[in-house]
């Protein structure tokens, strides 16, 4: 003791401490609105399109969900670099996280689509809907609401993914607690919030989509 | 500006990158054993009708599930210090693996035992069965059965999170790359090279599981 090297965590912390909570919720909010979006047109071409585009699109897919996000974040913001065009930590975490839910999304999405039995949209169709009028009143409410449940489960496991955006340096709640125990010394205090940061955000999302999944399963 | 790529060096370093795949597959072989078995404890434990015995197993499985993987590596890394344990880089990934596992298998088991009706179990009662012939042949081939595929993701799911290990500067694929590219400064050959490891590690492993699926579950439907 009496060292001033490390100072002890204090309330005047707290605003850096939030600061770290809500580029958390923000970063994640970014990836789960655009992969969902992108996850869905996709998920879309691929309930839809020919075999050869069908092995094109799940190749690229493939490799999103086969190499690890870590290395893809490191790849992604190095690349940018090199060809002279270096993005904010942000902007960088936010498309390459957003291209890695849309892998998972689409996979999702495309389950949906196809679970939506031929004989419906034959039968929209012979009630004089377009095509584009099964898609969005017979496929689009009816696939969406059998994978509900799945959706969620990709949404959760984004937010917990989002942690990895520290190694390029976006300050997430992670990255702000690596910073604060380092000059601390509190690692068990500090990492006890951020877990149960997590784990509040997390927990009633996954009650909530287990009783929803048991409601649909009946 | 255009990027000028040099392979060279990379491939000259490809020996300690392969011991790096090495280290990861290492790793992730060893928590999912150690996972696995630690699972189908939690799993019966979570099945107890008393509380004192399937809250502690709901607990491990709940923490598991909502906290990322990063997270809990730190908390074993970091975490543990305060009460004096200090881990290696290694030691600290795999018991960060170890507890995720343990965690989403528990549920997977838990799901495939309880998918199976309980009608079997007196149905092969009355054909004179003993509880271990029942276990033996008609539960266990059935869940395992299920609970195959749900393992092999979780399997990969390891391979992919141990490059977590970068960040603690663990000796494994992706913390050897750092390392490597660090002295040459050519990070995105050696990063592509990783992920290209990592992408046929991984095929590599589903394509196995499903040969071994076809073999041990053919005539099934």
């Amino acid at each position: 003791m009496g060292s001033s090297f490390f100072t002890p965590l204090s309330w005047s912390d707290s605003g850096f401490i939030l600061t770290g909570v809500l580029n958390t919720v923000y970063i994640s909010l970014v990836a789960i609105i655009v992969g969902t979006l992108l996850g869905l047109a996709v998920g879309f071409i691929r309930a839809e399109a020919n075999k050869a585009t069908n092995v094109l699109l799940g190749g690229i897919l493939d490799i999103l969900r086969s190499v690890p996000l870590i290395i893809q974040l490191i790849l992604f913001s190095t690349y940018i670099g090199a060809i002279g065009h270096p993005l904010d930590p942000f902007v960088t975490g936010s498309i390459v996280l957003s291209l890695y839910t849309m892998a998972f999304m689409s996979e999702v999405f495309r389950g949906g689509f196809e679970s939506v039995h031929q004989s419906m949209i034959v039968a929209g169709r012979s009630l004089g809907m377009s095509y584009w009028q099964t898609v969005v009143h017979i496929r689009l409410p009816i696939g969406l609401r059998a994978v509900f449940p799945s959706w969620l489960g990709v949404a959760l496991s984004v937010i917990k993914d989002s942690a990895l955006v520290s190694v390029i340096g976006y300050m997430e709640l992670l990255r702000t607690s690596e910073q604060l125990i380092s000059r601390t010394q509190q690692p068990l205090e500090i990492l006890i919030g951020v877990g149960l940061f997590y784990f509040i955000v997390s927990y009633p999302l996954s009650l909530y989509g287990k009783y929803v999944e048991r409601k649909m399963a009946i | 500006m255009e990027y000028e790529f040099h392979w060279n060096i990379v491939f000259d370093k490809l020996p300690q990158l392969l011991s790096g795949a090495f280290v990861t597959l290492h790793v992730s072989v060893l928590s999912m054993l150690i996972g696995i078995a630690i699972a189908v404890l939690l799993a019966i434990a979570k099945m107890s009708d008393s509380r004192l015995i399937s809250l502690p197993a709901t607990v491990w499985v709940e923490i598991a599930r909502n906290t990322p993987a990063l997270f809990q590596i730190y908390m074993a890394y970091f975490g543990l210090g305060a009460f004096g344990i200090h881990l290696s880089p290694y030691a600290a990934v795999l018991s960060a693996l170890v507890f995720v596992n343990a965690g989403y298998l528990t549920e997977t088991f838990r799901g495939g035992f309880l998918s199976i009706p309980k009608t079997q179990y007196s149905a092969s009662k009355s054909l004179g069965m003993s509880s271990i012939q029942v276990y033996r042949y008609i539960i266990l081939p059935q869940m395992f059965r299920r609970i195959y595929h749900p393992m092999t993701n979780q399997f990969v799911w390891s391979i992919l999170m141990s490059s977590l290990g970068i960040l603690v500067g663990m000796n494994e694929l992706s913390g050897e790359t750092q390392r490597l590219q660090s002295l040459s400064f050519r990070t995105l050959e050696f990063f592509i090279v990783a992920a290209v490891m990592y992408f046929l590690i991984t095929k590599f492993v589903l394509f196995s599981a499903s040969l071994v699926s076809q073999r041990l579950f053919r005539g099934d439907i």
